[in-house]
């Protein structure tokens, strides 16, 4: 049973009277629990499929179906994105809260959950503090824990460890994948670091610009923890590379 | 040794100007250049509000004052920030709304006294819808810029998040829109005074720091025309500061600077 699958899905934007094509004909299938890493140029189109994905965008051709669920309940769908988007006039827990908006918990069990998942991404002490008391790992972890309160089957992320220096990145990939051992969902991780996309996803489709398109696509069937300096990745990385680049 | 700089600042340098000025009218009217009914000494202004019975009347013209400032510029002041919501979030609302208030405001404000007497009489209903008129206009333009500029990330996080309509305007809409609606309040709070004063004088019954000015025109008692307008700018001072200091209290996230 997959999570949710994209089939036929392509996209076009009207550039000064012209069709340009941004997206042609992606299929993709997502189980559940798998890790799904998508690399690419950027103008690939890659954050842009994750926008249709969440419904920000329903401007396209194609269907993307959600295993037992109809097309509405996008609220079992999280996302993450480059910049934190952390509410600046809500405290980190007041943050996590927003994510039972459209739920019936009782406060208790609220106040319960935004602790757990606070807890999770080791920002437990950090409750009551305001986004721009953050440092930038801690903020996007705080909207890490923002978008796994909302408990989705698919979390979306948009290259979440861009901004961060190579050690916090590396630190925060891990810290992603023990959340994940935790906390079973489908992950869908959109970044331009091949490395990245290695070291944590089970599949990882590698996407062309011009239009858009997935060119190809790699199994990582190697067993977790991984070695960043494993020979197989620097194969299948040589691999990758060769159609990127 | 002393910092030159720092004993400096412990002498609050804007006093210096109203005390040079206190000091040459005190010595023209002791030196009798200042002359005539119309003179008065700046001692008799200091005691006036005190002592003098039609003076004492002050205090509680300035009480009558800032009740209806108070009362009528919350009546504008909401209807202002909802109209001013609904014309920054809704096209359909920006449409139908926002031409109209926009050609209205240019009509300047004590234009509209002729019109509100007409329609609510010389009392204290003119005098309230006055005031909430003062207040309405700058707090509907602070409100719908504010809300306009709600940044979009934080938008399509509301949306990702699943947010429901109310939850967007009490912590996404609002908040956004706040350092706007605080300047739009530091004007209105100060139109909405302007405005008051401006209905009691104009209308000239009914208690308030206008009507206590005009009657002291008319009875051409100069000490208390001054004794007024220096309550009137104690009054708009201390308003301005009200607003300062609440606004402050309400939005802890921008104080907490690193």
């Amino acid at each position: 049973m997959n999570a949710f699958a994209i089939e036929h899905v392509s996209k076009s934007y009207i550039l000064e009277g012209a069709e340009r094509p941004v997206l042609k004909d992606i299929n993709l299938q997502v189980g559940h629990n798998e890790i799904v890493a998508i690399v690419g140029a950027s103008g690939c189109g890659k954050s842009t499929l994750l926008r249709l994905v969440v419904g920000l965008d329903a401007d396209y051709r194609g269907t993307i179906s959600w295993g037992n669920h109809d097309r509405t309940s996008a609220s079992k769908v999280g996302m993450v994105f480059q910049d934190h988007r952390l509410y600046p006039w809500l405290t980190v827990q007041g943050n996590v809260d927003l994510a039972f908006d459209n739920t019936r918990l009782s406060a208790a069990e609220r106040r319960d959950r935004t602790s757990h998942y606070l807890q999770l991404v080791g920002l437990a002490d950090y409750a009551k503090a305001y986004p721009r008391q953050l440092s930038g790992g801690m903020a996007q972890r705080a909207a890490i824990a923002r978008a796994l309160a909302q408990e989705p089957e698919v979390l979306l992320m948009d290259e979440p460890f861009g901004a961060l220096d190579s050690i916090l990145r590396m630190r925060l990939q891990d810290e992603l994948l023990s959340i994940w051992e935790k906390n079973k969902v489908s992950i869908i991780i959109v970044t331009h670091d091949v490395e990245e996309a290695l070291y944590l996803a089970d599949r990882v489709l590698v996407m062309e610009p011009n239009p858009g398109r997935i060119r190809d696509v790699v199994e990582v069937d190697l067993p977790r923890p991984r070695d960043r300096s494993d020979p197989a990745i620097a194969e299948l990385k040589r691999r990758c590379l060769a159609t990127l680049v | 040794m002393a910092d030159p700089t720092l004993r400096a600042a412990r002498f609050p340098r804007g006093a210096v100007l109203p005390l040079v000025a206190a000091l040459i009218w005190s010595a023209a009217s002791a030196a009798g250049i200042l002359s005539g009914p119309m003179a008065v000494s700046p001692l008799e202004v200091v005691v006036t509000p005190f002592v003098d019975p039609s003076g004492r009347e002050l205090w509680m013209a300035l009480l009558a004052s800032i009740a209806r400032v108070l009362s009528g510029g919350i009546l504008g002041g909401l209807i202002g920030l909802v109209l001013g919501y609904l014309a920054g979030m809704y096209k359909t609302a920006a449409l139908g709304l926002a031409p109209t208030v926009h050609t209205v405001r240019q009509v300047a404000l004590f234009a509209w006294i002729p019109l509100l007497t007409a329609w609510f009489g010389n009392g204290e209903s003119t005098k309230l819808v006055f005031t909430a008129l003062s207040t309405f206009f700058p707090l509907f333009l602070a409100t719908e810029q504010g809300v306009k500029q709600a940044p979009s990330p934080l938008i399509e996080a509301a949306h990702t998040l699943g947010l429901r309509r109310w939850t967007r305007v009490r912590k996404l809409y609002l908040p956004a829109a706040l350092p706007s609606i605080y300047v739009g309040l530091q004007i209105a709070v100060l139109s909405a005074w302007i405005g008051t004063i401006g209905a009691e004088y104009a209308i000239g019954n009914g208690r308030g720091l206008g009507s206590y000015i005009a009657s002291a025109r008319d009875q051409f008692r100069m000490d208390i025309v001054i004794v007024g307008v220096f309550a009137l700018a104690g009054g708009g001072v201390a308003l301005s500061a009200a607003v300062r200091f609440i606004t402050a209290k309400i939005s802890p996230w921008s104080q907490e600077a690193r």
